[in-house]
Parts: C-alpha cells; structure tokens; sequence
C-alpha cells in the first residue's frame, strides 16, 4: 500500500474534499491504484502530536515499552510523540535518546521524540549533556526532569540560558518540593476530610510565576507542564501580556476530572499534579479556548496492575492518556462548544510540534507535506475499556465512562497504523 | 452493618443504636462470666499494619467477651517488613477463614479499599486508617461523653447540645476528623483549638467551629458557656522538628492543658485524652489524674463499643447494609 485516496471527510476548516496521498507525502490527484478510503461523516485532522508521553523504555518496560507505546499512540491519532526522560538509564545522554529515537523508527506507529534530561540523573544537581542531545541523531529540543521539579532557582537559571542556545525549550514540572512533601491530591476540603495530605495550587503557581520571570530575564523558551490550577492560569495570562515567551499545556484528565474521584480511594485517579476542583477545571478549559494555554498533552504514565491496587498513598501517581485523549478532549472542549476541531487541530498537533521544533506539521493537507493525519468518527459514543488500550497497562480513569468520538484511521507519514479503527500489525507498520 | 469504616455514613439513630447495644455488652461485664456465645465459632483477625497495643487489644478482649476466635496479625517482624502489601497480607488471612477483619493501617482509606476492592469476603471495621477516621474511639468517645452526662439514664439519648473542645494536631488526628462528624451527627457542637500550622487547610468545611486560643476556648469560646468536654489529642514527637510549632515549651503554654488552665474548669467539666498521653506536654499529671478525667472510663467503655460493632458486623448475621 502507498498510494491512498480519501473520500468524504471534513478537513479541519470545514471543508470537504477528497484527500490523495502518495510516496508518504500529499499530492494533487489519485495515484494509479490507489487505495479508496471511504471517511463520510468523518473528521479529518493532522496527525496528533503528543508533547508529554511516557514509554518506559528502557527500564521499566513492563509498563510500556517504545512499540506498545507508539501502538497506543496510534489507537488514539497521534503520529508522534515526545517520551519523556525519567526511564533507566535516564535520558540524559546522547547514548540513551538515540537508541529511543531509532526504536521508533524501526516501529514506525508514530515519530518519537526523546525528551532529555536538564539534569544529570534527573537528580536536579548539575546539567546533563544538553548540547550532545540537542546535537546527536535525535536532535533533542525539549528538556525536562518530568515528574521532579527543577526546583533549585540558579539551576533553572542556568537551564533556561544554556537550552535558548540549542534552539531548545525546558519543559517545567512545576511542583515546589517542600510544599509537596508526601502530597497525596488536592489540599482542600476534601483531602482535610479524607486525610490524605494535600498538593496546594500555591506549590504549582510559585514555581511557575517564578519561572516566567527567570525565561523572561534570560530570554528563553519555557513550557509549562500540565498546568492545573486557575491560579496558574492567572500566572500564565500575565506572563503572556509581558511577552515572556512561555507556553503550557494541560492534560485531558484536568479538562474533565475533578478530585472528587479521590473520596473512592480507588488510586486510578491519583495523579501527579493532582485532580483538582470544578473551577480549576473551568479555568483550564477556558484558559485553553482563550489561548492562555497553548497545547493538549497527554502526560501519558502507564503502570503495572500491582502499582495502583493498593492504599492510595502507597500508589503510583499517573494515568494512561494516549487512546482517550482525543475523546476527552471532544467531550471537555469541541462538545461543549469551547473549541472547533480546527482548534482542536492547533492544540493537539500545529502548536505542539512547534514547541518541540518537530517539522513536517507546519502545512497540514498541503501539497507535498507529509501525509500524518487521523479520521475521527465524532458521532461515535462508546463506552471506554480495556480493549480500547493498546499500551501495556490499563490504568486509565475512564473504564466504563462513555466517551465521545472514535478514531478510525491514523497514518503516520502515509502508512496507515490504524485502518476501520483497528491497529495494524507490526510487520505492516515498521520500517 | 456489613462494614464500620468511617462515622460519615452513620445517621443519629444508627449512632444512638451502636451505643445503646454498647450499654448491654458493658453490662455483660458486670456478669460472674463476663461472656457472651453470641460469636462462637466466627473468627475474627485483628490485622494491624501499624502497631497500637491499646487498640488491638481492645479489640481482642471485645471479640473475646463475644467468645470468637481472635488471630492477630502485626505488621513489626511479618511479612509486611518483607514487604508484602495490603492486598497478599488481607488475602493470606482471608484463606485462613476469618469473618471479620479488624484494621489499624498508616494509610488513609486502607479499610475503604480492603472493603471494595473484592479482594476478601470478610467484614472490614476500620481500627484507625492514616489521618483519616478512627470510627470506634469516636464512639467509644460519645459513649463515655453520653454516660458521664446521664448514667443510667443514657439509652436512647443524643449528644443534644453538649460543648466540645478537641485541642491539639487535628491535622494529623484521624480521632479528631471521626468525632468531628459522629458527634456532630450526635447534636453536640464541636469547636477544635490548635495552632494554626496543625489545622488542616480546608477544615471549614468541617462541620465545627475553629480557633487557635486555648484560654478563649475555656473561657466559653464560641458558645459564651464554658465546655462541656476538653479532649486533648496527642502531640507527635516527629511533629515537634518539621516547624508546626516552635518547640515543646511553647506548645505547652500555648496549647497544653496545664495546672492553671485546668483549675479553671468547672468541677463537671470533662477531660478527655485518647491516649496514650504526654504528660506535661498536651496534659499535666493534674488534668489527667483528676476526678474529672476520664481517660480510663475512655479504656473500659471501647470494649464496650467494639463488641457492639463486632456484634453488629457479625452477629446479626446481616450483610444487608454497608455503614460506609
């Protein structure tokens, strides 16, 4: 298969016309022998780019791996994805990005785009080899201690100043350490109430508010990380009206979740930054429609069975986010009237692979761009379950909540990964 | 009563009837044989993950009146220093044939999860989750406050209106959090003191009043009438080098229940402690040895209460209804 012809499907500014792929890229007119696909009804948008996933390899690949990770990232639109740097060996060398770099090629589900460490070991002591990184095979441009905060203010600093000269950005967990010490979900009158010590907003809010003035002081990109609080948001429009080039993304489960989930004790919903309340959730949702927040990223965090059956102080933190994202986002932003799907488009592919500096997404459906695009069925409702993962670990809040859209087809540079919404096989798939 | 796992999910009448069946098991105490058959052959597995000799045996001498079999479980030396989770260690004392499992975890919500997650049949009664809820000493606390109030004439009351003051790391205090509730849900009015640094952030959602002055508080704080009840919660010795308070001295002035504060009480007024006490640091020898403590009537009637709840779990042989 090479050569495809798309018929029926809305592109994201609302127009219908058929869509012909050849050689990987998009041309003007069918190919001999091309492959009809018949998407009436369908929603066409480029190819999903995921700014936060977490593969687990190498290191803890009974979570996830490179292959099971692109697989899900596939399921749910997305051809490529950033895999953040907290794996083992941690992703703070040439060495490590580039063998994770490859293992996506040879799949071929979806580009992966290692995210380096901005400190050795993630250990928050001293750079890592950022330049190496930003200059191996994987030309990494995003740096982040994801899950760690880069807490040490001189450190952050220097983070910020030295990344600006590889055309990079520092991609802040923004999470104050000693205000968060043994954090468990939201500080507020449910974690009073259900004894579990708290995460405040502040210990979010401090860390980006000084951030923005640090990036702005050293001229430099800073991303912010599933931002989470409306105090955050408040931090970011200021930050923004000055002209601080700062972005910031927020998950799906901030769009639609609330900590009330925590009351169940069931650690499904215990995540990092925490669940929050109903106007945090209101404040995000309007801050993305607005453009205080830029992007959609997933923070996708896959994990064993036997880390989440537990006492939810002795569980992990995180969720699976890649397959549902797409449908959160329909039923939290584009259901609700928030945003269109061309918007939908800038949040979830244009914008993100932008800050990533990842090309090949600047002309969507354009002649001679790479053919990376998703078909979505946003009549669909189902509800969500285990059989719609694709990863190694099932832990993902929405089992058995009915959720909107479906994606029925993915191709990542014209390679179908995911044809009549079923993945396709790997030998199919790699490269 | 399938499950006792937090007061929340207790109404008055469910409350009042937890102590009033508390008064026929205190008067089996009374008897030449303080026995009762009512669980012969029902095993019952105190399963303690975190060690609290009072609460466990407590809880044993309960389950023994009752004439179960007890089998205990502690976590110091188990398969839990090897690090065995919550899950193997509740299904490998499930496999054994236990029909109730009593509790004490340092996790907030471990009952709650040992009671859904499907893992065990058994009953789950909470014997202390994290800082969440310690629902038996709160009942064993309103008992003690019913009894000390109307003697014989206890059956069938409430709390009606009663003034209590809990002092202290309310923070931290799964026993303040469950007496919060239940003895609200009792009619009395609760009005917590402590510093501000041991209050947790979102406590006005709380069904209480707050304040951080002790004397205020005795002095009629808010209710213009002096206490009826002073509890006075235990202060943890890590608590004192993580700043909630300067030190040990000025914790005592400020919040400690000292000689001339307690002289001040009327000679009616309770003291309470859940125990186990620091003498001269939240409560002086004078307050706690008084007439007017009753930290050891606190003791005897949580056997009273236990048995009640192990009745209710197990004896009535009902799995009709989960108090949540």
């Amino acid at each position: 298969m090479s050569g495809f012809t798309i018929t029926g499907a809305t592109l994201p500014d609302g127009t219908r016309r058929e869509i012909h792929i050849d050689g990987g890229v998009y041309v003007d007119a069918a190919p001999p022998g091309a492959t009809r696909i018949g998407a009436d009804g369908l929603q066409a948008l480029p190819g999903l780019v995921d700014l936060h996933t977490h593969l687990r390899e190498p290191g803890f690949e009974q979570s996830e791996t490179v292959l099971t990770g692109t697989q899900a990232a596939a399921a749910g639109g997305f051809t490529a994805v950033h895999a953040m740097a907290n794996t083992f060996p941690v992703q703070d060398t040439a060495g490590v990005v580039e063998q994770v770099a490859s293992l996506g090629a040879q799949h071929g589900y979806a580009t992966v785009r290692p995210v380096g460490a901005v400190t050795v070991g993630l250990a928050g002591e001293r750079l890592a080899e950022i330049g190496a990184m930003a200059r191996s095979r994987a030309a990494v441009r995003v740096f982040s201690d994801d899950g760690k905060c880069v807490a040490d203010a001189l450190l952050m600093r220097r983070a910020l100043e030295y990344v600006a000269g590889f055309d990079g950005v520092v991609a802040q967990h923004a999470q104050e350490p000693r205000l968060t010490e043994g954090a468990q979900m939201n500080e507020g009158e449910l974690s009073s109430e259900l004894g579990l010590a708290g995460w405040p907003g502040v210990a979010e809010e401090a860390i980006i508010a000084r951030d923005v003035l640090l990036a702005e002081q050293a001229g430099a990109r800073l991303h912010v990380c599933h931002v989470s609080t409306a105090g955050s948001v408040e931090v970011l429009r200021w930050a923004k009206g000055r002209g601080i080039a700062v972005t910031a993304e927020v998950t799906p489960h901030h769009l639609l979740l609330t900590e009330q989930l925590a009351a169940s004790y069931d650690a499904r919903y215990k995540v990092n930054p925490p669940l929050r309340a109903q106007e945090d959730v209101d404040a995000v949702r309007a801050a993305l429609a607005d453009g205080t927040i830029d992007i959609v990223a997933t923070d996708h965090a896959p994990h064993p069975v036997e880390s989440k059956e537990a006492a939810w102080a002795e569980a992990s933190f995180g969720m699976v986010g890649l397959e549902s994202a797409l449908s959160v986002v329909q039923a939290a932003m584009v259901d609700t009237g928030l945003l269109g799907w061309a918007d939908v488009a800038r949040v979830l592919s244009a914008v993100p692979a932008a800050i990533g500096r990842l090309t090949g997404y600047e002309a969507p459906f354009a002649l001679g761009s790479p053919a990376h695009l998703t078909l979505v069925d946003p009549a669909a409702r189902r509800a969500f379950a285990t059989s719609d993962l694709h990863g190694r670990s099932v832990n993902s809040p929405y089992l058995g909540v009915e959720l909107p859209g479906r994606v029925v087809a993915t191709m990542h540079g014209g390679v179908p990964t995911v044809l009549d919404g079923i993945l396709r096989p790997e030998e199919e798939v790699a490269r | 009563m399938r499950h006792l796992l937090s007061v929340r999910g207790l109404s008055r009448d469910d409350a009042i009837g937890i102590l009033d069946l508390a008064e026929d098991m205190a008067a089996v105490a009374t008897r030449a044989v303080p026995k009762l058959p009512a669980l012969r052959g029902r095993t019952v597995a105190n399963l303690f993950f975190e060690d609290s000799t009072r609460t466990r045996l407590s809880f044993e001498s309960a389950a023994k009146r009752l004439s179960a079999d007890v089998i205990t479980f502690t976590a110091k030396g188990s398969s839990v220093s090897k690090g065995e989770g919550l899950k193997d260690t509740a299904q490998t004392i499930a496999a054994m044939g236990v029909d109730a499992v009593v509790m004490r975890h340092h996790a907030s919500g471990a009952a709650r999860v040992l009671a859904d997650a499907g893992w065990i049949d058994a009953a789950v009664v909470n014997a202390g989750d994290g800082t969440h809820e310690h629902p038996t000493q709160a009942l064993l606390d309103a008992y003690t406050m019913r009894k000390t109030r109307h003697g014989d004439a206890s059956r069938g009351r409430d709390l009606d209106g009663l003034r209590v003051a809990i002092v202290g790391d309310v923070l931290h205090s799964r026993v303040a959090r469950s007496n919060a509730w239940l003895l609200r849900t009792l009619g009395a009015r609760v009005h917590l003191v402590a510093p501000g640094t041991l209050l947790p952030h979102g406590v006005g959602g709380w069904p209480v009043t707050t304040g951080s002055d002790l004397d205020a508080a005795l002095d009629g704080e808010p209710w213009g009438a002096v206490p009826d009840v002073v509890m006075m919660l235990r202060i943890q010795s890590e608590r004192m080098h993580d700043s909630f308070f300067p030190n040990e001295r000025e914790y005592a002035r400020e919040w400690g229940l000292d000689e001339v504060r307690f002289g001040r009480l009327p000679a009616d007024t309770m003291v309470m402690h859940p125990g186990p006490m620091n003498r001269g640091l939240e409560i002086s020898s004078a307050a706690a040895d008084s007439a007017r403590s009753v930290v050891l009537d606190q003791v005897t009637n949580g056997v009273s209460i236990r048995m009640a709840v192990l009745y209710l779990v197990l004896g009535s042989g009902g799995h009709d209804g989960d108090i949540a």
